[in-house]
C-alpha cells in the first residue's frame, strides 16, 4: 500500500477515535465493571486505545523530512 | 502535623539540591539558560511536558470536580487530551522544533514575527499570551496555599504555602534556568505520579475496596455521580474536546520542544502521553466521586475535598507524602511558566527593543531572564494574595483563549497564503471574543453558550479561524523569501 494511503486510513483511525469519544450510548449506564463505572472504564481504556494508534502514527507517518533535514544540519 | 510538615521539608530540600546539580553543567549562556543548549533526551522531555502540562487542577481541581460531577470528567477533561495532545506534539510540535533549531528561535513570538514579516503582530502576541498567562500562574501560588493550610488543619496560612512555592522555584530556575527546571520536573512528575497512586490505594483500602467504594457512593444517595446523566451535556462533552489544544499555543509547552535534543524525541511523549494521562486522572478522578461517602458537598469545598480525604483516612506520612505530590505537580507547572514568560520578557521585549544600538550579550540575557522570573513570582505571589476564585475556573478560562490562538499555529506551519493581517485579525479576534465570554460566564459556575453545552472556546475558535481566513485572502501574501524560509522543503 502507497504511504499516502496509509497516512489517510489512519488519519481516518484518528478521527474514528474523536467519534468514539462521545460515548452516548454508556450516559446513563451505571454498570460496574472491574470495580468502575462503565462510563469511566471506556474512558480509561480509550486512553490506551489513543496510545496504539499514536504508535502507528508515529511506524507509518511519521515527518521523514524533517528528520533528515535534522540529519543534514548535524 | 509535625511529620506532614518534616516530609515536605525534606522533599523540597530534594528539589533544591536538584537544582544545585544540575547548575553544575550550566555554561553560563542565554541558549543554555533559556533552552538548556537544545539537548534535552526524549524520558526527560516526555516528564517535563507532561509535569509542565499537569497543574494543581489535575490532582485538587479534577478530584473537586468529581467530586460534585461525578465520573464525565474523566472523559471530558483527560480522555480528551489523551487523543489531542499527542496530537498537537505531532503535528506542531516537531515542526516547531525544527523551524526553531534552524532559525535559533527561543520564543514563539519570535517565530510567528518572522513567519509573517510584523514586528507589530510580535508585540499583540506577546500581549495576548502574558495576559492568558496571569490566571494560570495564579492558579499554581493559590494551589501552593491551599494545600499547606488544608494539610495543617489550618494551622499555616495559605500565603506561607504560596510564598514557599514561589521561593522554592526562584531558586532552582536561577541555579538551572530550563536544565534545571527540566531535571527537576521530571523528578516532580515522577513524584506526583508515583504519590498520587498510593494515596488511591490506601484510601480505596480504607474503603473496602473499589467496589465496595461504589457501593457507598450509590447508597450514600450519589449514585447520579457514577454516570454523566444531566450533570455533563453530550454537546459539552463533545465541544470540550477544544481546550486542550491550547497546548500548541502555551509558552512554555513551545521552550520545552525547543530544548529537545532531535526530532527523534518526540517519540517518547506522543506515545506515552496517553497512558501518563491516565496514571494521574484514574485516581484522581475515582477518588473525587469517593469525597461523598465522607463528606457534603454542601458543606465541604470541591478543592479541598482530596486533601481532607487524606487527612481522615491515610496516617501522617502519607499526607505529607500527597502534600509534596501536591506541591510537586504545582511546581513542575509554574517553574516552566515562569521562565516562560521571563524569557519572553527578555527575548521579545529587552534583546528587541532594549538593545537596538549594539546586541546583548549573552551574560546580560541570563541576568534579565533571572530578574523576570523574580519580578513575575513577585507580583504572582501579590496576586494571589487577593484572588479568590476557585483554581479550576481560573484554569478554563485560560486554556480556552489559548485553544482559540491554534488557528494562528495552523496557518503559520500549514498555510502559505496566510497574512501577517490574518494572523493580527484572528488574535484580535480572540481577545475581544474572550473578554466577551468572561464577562459574560465570570458569575455563571459552568458556563456553556445559551446553557446549550457549547463550550465558549468554540465560538472563540471558529470566529478566530473565519478572521484567518478572510482576512488573509483579502490581503496580500508574505513575501517569495518568507515562504521559501519557512516552507522549504
Amino acid at each position: 500500500m502507497k504511504d499516502t494511503t496509509i497516512r489517510w486510513i489512519l488519519y481516518a483511525v484518528l478521527f474514528l477515535l474523536f467519534v468514539l469519544h462521545n460515548d452516548l450510548w454508556l450516559w446513563n449506564d451505571a454498570t460496574i465493571i472491574m470495580g468502575m463505572p462503565i462510563g469511566f472504564l471506556y474512558h480509561v481504556l480509550y486512553c490506551f486505545a489513543v496510545s496504539g494508534a499514536m504508535y502507528l502514527l508515529l511506524k507509518n507517518a511519521w515527518p521523514v523530512d524533517l528528520a533528515s533535514k535534522d540529519q543534514e544540519q548535524k | 502535623m509535625t511529620l506532614t510538615m518534616i516530609t515536605i521539608a525534606l522533599y523540597l530540600t530534594l528539589v533544591l539540591l536538584i537544582g544545585v546539580f544540575s547548575n553544575r553543567l550550566f555554561k553560563g549562556t542565554g541558549e543554555d539558560y533559556f533552552l538548556a543548549s537544545r539537548s534535552i533526551g526524549p524520558f526527560v522531555l516526555l516528564m517535563s511536558l507532561f509535569g509542565t502540562h499537569m497543574t494543581a487542577f489535575s490532582l485538587l481541581g479534577a478530584s473537586g470536580e468529581a467530586y460534585t460531577k461525578g465520573i464525565g470528567v474523566f472523559g471530558l477533561m483527560a480522555s480528551a487530551s489523551a487523543l489531542v495532545v499527542p496530537l498537537v506534539f505531532f503535528f506542531f510540535g516537531t515542526r516547531l522544533w525544527s523551524i526553531g533549531k534552524n532559525q535559533k528561535y527561543v520564543t514563539q513570538v519570535q517565530f510567528f514575527r518572522d513567519r509573517w514579516e510584523s514586528d507589530i503582530l510580535g508585540l499583540l502576541l506577546f500581549l495576548v499570551i502574558v495576559g492568558l498567562m496571569i490566571p494560570y500562574l495564579l492558579i499554581g501560588v493559590m494551589g501552593g496555599g491551599i494545600t499547606l493550610t488544608n494539610m495543617t488543619e489550618g494551622a499555616v496560612p495559605p500565603w506561607v504555602g504560596g510564598l514557599v512555592v514561589c521561593v522554592v522555584i526562584f531558586t532552582y530556575i536561577n541555579l538551572g534556568g530550563m536544565r534545571g527546571t527540566a531535571w527537576v520536573n521530571t523528578f516532580q512528575t515522577l513524584v506526583f505520579m508515583v504519590l498520587g497512586a498510593i494515596t488511591f490505594f490506601i484510601i480505596v483500602q480504607q474503603h473496602g475496596g473499589l467496589s465496595n467504594a461504589m457501593r457507598l457512593i450509590s447508597e450514600s444517595g450519589h449514585g447520579d455521580l457514577l454516570i454523566r446523566g444531566e450533570k455533563i451535556k453530550p454537546l459539552q462533552m463533545l465541544t470540550y474536546i477544544f481546550i486542550p489544544l491550547s497546548v500548541g499555543m502555551f509558552p512554555h509547552i513551545f521552550m520545552h520542544w525547543l530544548s529537545a535534543k532531535s526530532v527523534e524525541t518526540f517519540r517518547y511523549p506522543i506515545l506515552f502521553y496517553p497512558l501518563c494521562i491516565a496514571i494521574v486522572w484514574v485516581p484522581s478522578v475515582l477518588m473525587g466521586i469517593m469525597g461523598v461517602i465522607d463528606f457534603d458537598p454542601q458543606t465541604t469545598a470541591g478543592n479541598a475535598v482530596l486533601v481532607k480525604m487524606v487527612a481522615k483516612h491515610a496516617p501522617d506520612m502519607i499526607g505529607g507524602l500527597l502534600a509534596a505530590g501536591v506541591f510537586a505537580a504545582i511546581m513542575s507547572s509554574l517553574d516552566s511558566q515562569t521562565l516562560a514568560v521571563g524569557t519572553m520578557f527578555t527575548q521579545d521585549i529587552v534583546k528587541k527593543y532594549g538593545f537596538r544600538q549594539k546586541e546583548i550579550s549573552e551574560k546580560q540575557q541570563v541576568l534579565f531572564g533571572r530578574i523576570f522570573v523574580l519580578a513575575i513570582l513577585t507580583l504572582t505571589f501579590v496576586l494571589a494574595q487577593f484572588s479568590a476564585r476557585s483554581i479550576f475556573k481560573l484554569a478554563i478560562w485560560s486554556f480556552s483563549g489559548f485553544a482559540a490562538l491554534i488557528p494562528v499555529a495552523v496557518a503559520a506551519l500549514y498555510w502559505k497564503r496566510s497574512t501577517k493581517a490574518g494572523a493580527i485579525a484572528a488574535i484580535i479576534t480572540v481577545a475581544v471574543s474572550w473578554i466577551y465570554f468572561f464577562m459574560q460566564g465570570w458569575e455563571t459556575p459552568g458556563y456553556t453558550l445559551g446553557g446549550s453545552g457549547v463550550m465558549p472556546v468554540t465560538a472563540m475558535f471558529f470566529l478566530s479561524t473565519t478572521a484567518m481566513i478572510f482576512v488573509s485572502l483579502l490581503t496580500a501574501p508574505p513575501s517569495k523569501e518568507t515562504i521559501e524560509k519557512f516552507f522549504k522543503s
